[in-house]
């Protein structure tokens, strides 16, 4: 207000038909929002029920009937109860090449960001047992280094960023339930599978120095906790 | 003493009976395989090739005969019998035994359907939703684990399975075959078959 104020205050002899001039603009740019906006909506219900459906019935061929992930010759990621915001990240970072991965980077290709947004959140919905697995001797280690980190490898506590709970948060995963043999393939590739490419940085050069830190028996320990964990 | 030594004579020659009818149970049961499924378990059409199958998937049709959920006709009519009586011992013994027979490809698809199934095998159908094999049945077609290993098995066979799993067969085996394998349309069941038969 005192700025639109101290703006009027400046031209004092401005008529209601020079302003009309200066505004007409505007109203134009309006509409065309209300018209782009519309059109997006109209995109929104493009996605039909259906399509979603028939898509998502085509990610739980892979990744399991409740998103619970899939022990294949790949491990297959656990999509339940996974932050619609990471996976949204995932999938345009299959397209950008900056997570390369031949089977993800086609299935990613053909998704809208509308049907991102609705395959995320039926994912996120889904809540099963996790599929488990790990050796349990390891947990109890999984977890202190989970809750506090290794202080002597300057390695900070998972739980910072990930959540007490291991819930994630917006781009930061969800790791809990997270299957077992994942869980050690991303942590000893990770500057071999993400943030792979140079023009596009992304967020995954956060977890690059974590993970050269933790020693095998480190990530096998916090691999083993958190596969088990509801 | 006399006495005494033919009657040890006699536990010994009984021993070696029993000892001798064993080993030749043993055999017996390969052999009850062989007949079908080739002298080297390299298959014979109808039955698929054994050789270098992964064990645990062995294992798990053998039950799945056993317990009548792996239901099509030929499973009906040979192997319900063949698996019924099998001990949990014999049926590992057979699974381990078939899985380090260096198997063979059979090199018997059509050459100019490979790339078509190459690209299905490999990169799925995205647009169709139709997912990769590669993911679960390996780069090489190897299998691990309870998945089959499918590179060098017969064309035929392939082609009856994956037919089948969209005719309503084996829907006890539960997710993903029966969904995945249902969406094929009938000439990339062909172009898969043909591709795989002669994968090494």
């Amino acid at each position: 207000m005192k700025l639109i104020n101290s703006y009027r205050s400046l031209r004092p002899e401005e008529g209601p038909l020079q302003s009309a001039h200066r505004i007409l603009p505007f109203v134009g740019l309006a509409i065309l929002t209300i018209v782009f906006a519309a059109t997006s909506r109209a995109d929104a219900a493009a996605v039909s029920n259906s399509a979603v459906e028939a898509k998502l019935a085509y990610c739980q061929d892979c990744h399991g009937p409740l998103g619970q992930g899939y022990r294949g010759f790949f491990p297959i990621p656990r999509l339940a109860g996974q932050q619609i915001e990471y996976l949204d990240n995932q999938l345009r970072a299959f397209v950008e090449r900056r997570r390369p991965n031949p089977i993800m980077s086609n299935v990613a290709h053909v998704l809208s960001p509308d049907m991102i947004t609705a395959l995320a959140t039926k994912f996120r919905d889904f809540n099963p047992k996790p599929l488990g697995g790990g050796p349990k001797e390891l947990v109890a280690k999984g977890e202190r280094i989970f809750q506090d980190g290794v202080p002597e490898a300057n390695v900070a506590a998972c739980a910072a960023c990930h959540g007490p709970k291991a819930l994630g948060y917006e781009q930061i995963p969800r790791l809990a339930g997270q299957l077992y043999r994942y869980i050690i393939k991303e942590l000893t590739n990770w500057s071999k599978e993400r943030g792979q490419n140079p023009a596009k940085l992304d967020t995954s050069f956060i977890m690059a120095p974590v993970a050269h830190s933790l020693t095998r028996s480190q990530v096998d320990a916090v691999a083993a906790y958190l596969s088990d964990l509801k | 003493m006399k006495y005494i030594r033919l009657k040890i004579a006699v536990l010994t020659t009984a021993c070696l009976a029993v000892s001798t009818a064993a080993g030749h149970a043993e055999s017996l049961a390969v052999r009850n395989c062989t007949w079908c499924h080739g002298g080297s378990a390299q298959g014979y059409t109808p039955a698929p090739r054994l050789a270098g199958q992964r064990p645990q998937y062995v294992k798990k049709q053998l039950i799945n005969f056993r317990e009548h959920t792996r239901d099509n006709p030929f499973s009906k009519l040979y192997m319900w019998g063949a698996a019924a009586n099998l001990s949990p011992h014999t049926v590992r013994n057979l699974a381990n035994y078939f899985s380090t027979i260096p198997p063979k490809a059979a090199n018997d698809g059509d050459k100019e359907l490979v790339a078509a199934g190459r690209a299905i095998y490999q990169e799925g159908i995205p647009d169709s939703n139709i997912a990769a094999c590669v993911a679960c049945h390996g780069p090489n077609a190897q299998g691990v684990s309870e998945i089959p290993r499918l590179g060098g098995l017969a064309y035929t066979y392939l082609k009856r399975r994956l037919e089948q799993w969209g005719e309503g067969y084996h829907a006890a085996a539960g997710p993903p075959m029966p969904h995945i394998a249902s969406k094929l349309a009938r000439n990339q069941i062909e172009a898969l078959s043909s591709y795989l038969s002669f994968i090494k």
